[in-house]
């Protein structure tokens, strides 16, 4: 078995087998990590990039860790500087990059499409680590993991995407993975933070924090990200989370077999109370295993394809 | 010396003429239109043009040529060079120059830069000193220096208070103000806002933000009585604006670029830079909408908004490349392919948009065949098969999306001021 694409761009337009491939090898690698020795010799002799433009410790470290764990080489360019400001261009800093015989690049980077640009200049295997507000397809892949761990299917289910949809790669991701995996697909938050004619994609937009609570089975809680500007959307956090918040008051209320993720890092008091951050229903902490996991899964699909 | 133009279809709509015959040229000036006798032809460099249009010289109205600043992207000469491989004998370019065409002397430059060359060069003044949207530039200075409108193109007129001024000192000497129209608040995106930005996750840019500027502007030129110029037009609602303010009387004229009548957004899915603009390409249904708009007269004319990046800067991340395109050399084979040749124009309809009426919104006259005129023409083939190859562009930059592209129809020769360009040659005819 292996993937139909030599690179992991994103989550939208990828078959249900490959995803599918993808969640049953992280399911192995998950075995893995709770073993006395976590390491596997699968990766060995293969070098990797970890091309970072944006400043991401959470996803670079995940990477890094599932690199190490399946003995790969890593090597970290991190720079929070775009290559407008730096003088060098990004083709020319890639192309210095590839001239090391590289077998795999990760890549970060605040415009959507990076990804898609590498790997017209680049023999590597790109995987998307996050490009602009357009898709996070390893952050879909272990929130859709976690779920599956959690109720065993995918198909079927109701999950609720919150927050500012319109800014952020997890939603769509996640929205692209799950639909194709027959989950049934909502978002909520403010009309200011709903992207343009999300409604054609079959995606119900409720506006109402307690009936999306009430109608699904998961709620993927996504962060307000104030660097993203969201405060020219909203009117503050504070009326944020009071019409918004998930807090542990409404989910008794509404739904007290929900499950909640969250792609981190929280903004506590603002999506989601302390309470709920720390309580019953959230999954958070294994959210992040999985991410190891599923990570390890993408990078040796990948890197053993012919 | 005499050229000879054998067997021409001449048109020009502005004199009603549509017939075959042949050009008899001298030193520049037509000195004979019909049948010509063997004893004319002696001694004339003859060349049938059987079945090939003669009509009256190209016009693009927006054109950005990156004399002065940004020589290394583009010159008055190399832009110049493009416009006439293009077919066109006139171009006007737009001031957002570094500096800015604010000054009589920047208006000098460019022309003095042009002198010599076969394409006349019409600059544009800056509406505002900088183009900053502050105060006035000197428009009477710049008028009497030879622009032949204003604009502070890249960016609306920032407020309705310095647009109201401009439009109503333009008006004295009956100038047309041209509006890039962006409501700036709205348009800090990359791409038009629909499905596709959704899916992408790419900044948007509402065509509303484009919608508002043409709304104000319309408000303005009917209060001012002045003549205001809509530039680039992409939406399917403010060219149904232009349309109605028509109706209304007001003085308003309309461009559109070949590639917001050609392509869509469905482009931006390769992520490829060249088909970043601004505005930004549209819809199906917004590119439906201007072809209807140059069927109905709504848009008076087709221009390129020529813009040339460097490959360095064109090909950087999409969120940080800059808006545009050249377009001289293929926006006549676009226009053919896309217009005449889907039926929308007749070949009249197209002189019209890209010689004629371009000329008359900048008050400049529009070429005339006849005998004792100077000869100001463009020969098309209306039916040549052609590739679009970005590496024979006389442009010096290189940044198309029509790179490779089929089109059916190009311009062959051009001839103005006693020049031609023909087989990718300029012929002095002054000897
Ligand atoms: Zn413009």
């Amino acid at each position: 078995m292996s993937l139909s694409n030599k690179h992991l761009l994103g989550l939208y337009g990828v078959p249900r087998e490959d995803i599918q491939l993808i969640l049953d090898t992280a399911t192995t690698f998950r075995e893995v990590l709770e073993r006395p020795i976590k390491k596997v010799p699968t990766l060995q002799g293969k070098t990797i990039v970890n091309l970072f433009y944006e400043n991401s410790t959470r996803t670079r470290i995940s990477f890094e860790l599932a690199q190490k764990r399946l003995s790969a080489d890593t090597i970290n360019f991190s720079t929070s500087v775009s290559s407008t400001k730096k003088g060098e261009t990004f083709k020319d800093t890639v192309r210095n990059i590839e001239a090391m015989k590289v077998d795999m690049i990760v890549v970060r980077h605040q415009s959507a499409g990076v990804p898609h640009y590498l790997t017209r200049i680049s023999k590597a295997n790109i995987i998307n680590a996050g490009d602009g507000l357009h898709e996070h397809p390893t952050q879909g892949l272990l929130d859709m993991y976690s779920i599956r761990e959690k109720f065993g299917r995918l198909e079927g289910l109701n999950v609720c995407l919150v927050g500012d949809i319109a800014h952020s790669r997890v939603a769509l991701s996640n929205i692209f993975g799950l639909k194709t995996m027959g989950a049934n697909v909502s978002v909520c938050g403010p009309a200011t933070m709903i992207p343009y004619g999300i409604q054609s994609l079959g995606i119900k937009v409720y506006q109402n924090i307690n009936e999306a609570i009430s109608k699904n089975n998961v709620l993927n809680v996504l962060r307000i990200q104030l660097e993203r500007n969201a405060g020219e959307r909203i009117p503050s956090l504070r009326e944020y989370h009071r019409y918004f918040g998930i807090t542990a008051e409404r989910l008794e209320k509404y739904n007290k077999d929900i499950l909640i993720l969250h792609p981190g890092p929280i903004n506590r008091g603002v999506e989601l109370s302390s309470e709920v951050a720390d309580g019953p229903y959230q999954i958070i902490l294994d959210q992040v295993t999985n991410g190891v996991a599923v990570r390890m899964a993408v990078l040796y699909l990948l890197g053993t394809m012919h | 010396m005499k050229i000879v133009l054998k067997n021409v279809h001449l048109l020009n709509p502005e004199q009603n003429l549509n017939r075959k015959c042949d050009l008899l040229i001298e030193n520049g000036i037509i000195t004979k239109i019909g049948s010509l006798k063997e004893s004319e032809v002696k001694d004339a460099a003859v060349h049938n043009f059987e079945d090939k249009y003669c009509v009256p010289g190209l016009f693009d109205m927006h054109v950005h040529l990156r004399e002065p600043g940004r020589e290394d992207e583009e010159t008055v000469v190399t832009g110049s060079d493009a416009a006439a491989a293009g077919g066109f004998t006139g171009i006007a370019c737009m001031p957002n120059t570094e500096p800015a065409i604010d000054s009589a002397e920047v208006v000098r430059f460019i022309k003095e830069q042009s002198q010599n060359h076969l394409v006349e060069v019409y600059p544009i003044g800056a509406a505002t000193l900088k183009r900053k949207g502050e105060a006035l530039s000197p428009m009477y200075e710049l008028f009497e220096a030879g622009v032949v409108g204003f604009s502070d193109d890249g960016v609306s007129i920032k407020t309705a208070a310095i647009l109201r001024h401009a439009m109503e000192y333009a008006g004295m000497f009956n100038v047309p103000i041209i509006e890039h129209c962006e409501d700036e608040s709205l348009a800090n995106g990359v791409m038009n806002e629909g499905i596709n930005s959704t899916l992408l996750g790419m900044p948007p840019i509402p065509a509303l933000a484009e919608d508002l500027i043409v709304m104000r502007d319309i408000m303005m030129a009917e209060f001012t009585g002045s003549k205001i110029h809509i530039a680039h037009i992409s939406s399917k609602k403010a060219v149904e604006l232009v349309r109605q303010a028509k109706k209304k009387g007001i003085k308003i004229t309309a461009e559109v670029t070949p590639h917001h009548f050609t392509l869509t957004d469905d482009s931006i899915k390769t992520f490829d830079t060249n088909f970043k603009m601004n505005p930004p390409l549209r819809t199906r249904e917004d590119v439906n909408a201007v072809i209807e708009g140059l069927k109905d007269g709504t848009i008076d004319c087709i221009a390129s908004d020529h813009a040339p990046h460097s490959i360095e800067e064109k090909e950087m991340e999409f969120i940080y490349a800059p808006n545009g395109i050249v377009g001289l050399e293929t926006q006549l084979g676009l226009a053919l392919t896309e217009l005449v040749h889907k039926k929308h124009l007749t070949i009249e309809e197209l002189v019209m948009k890209l010689s004629i009426n371009p000329r008359k919104i900048l008050n400049l006259p529009v070429p005339i065949f006849s005998e004792g005129q100077p000869a100001n023409l463009t020969i098309i083939d209306p039916d040549i098969v052609w590739t679009a190859d970005i590496s024979k562009f006389k442009s010096k930059s290189k940044n198309s999306p029509f790179d490779k592209r089929l089109l059916t129809g190009k311009s062959i020769a051009v001839i103005s001021k006693n020049k031609m360009f023909y087989e990718d040659k300029f012929i002095n005819l002054n000897i």
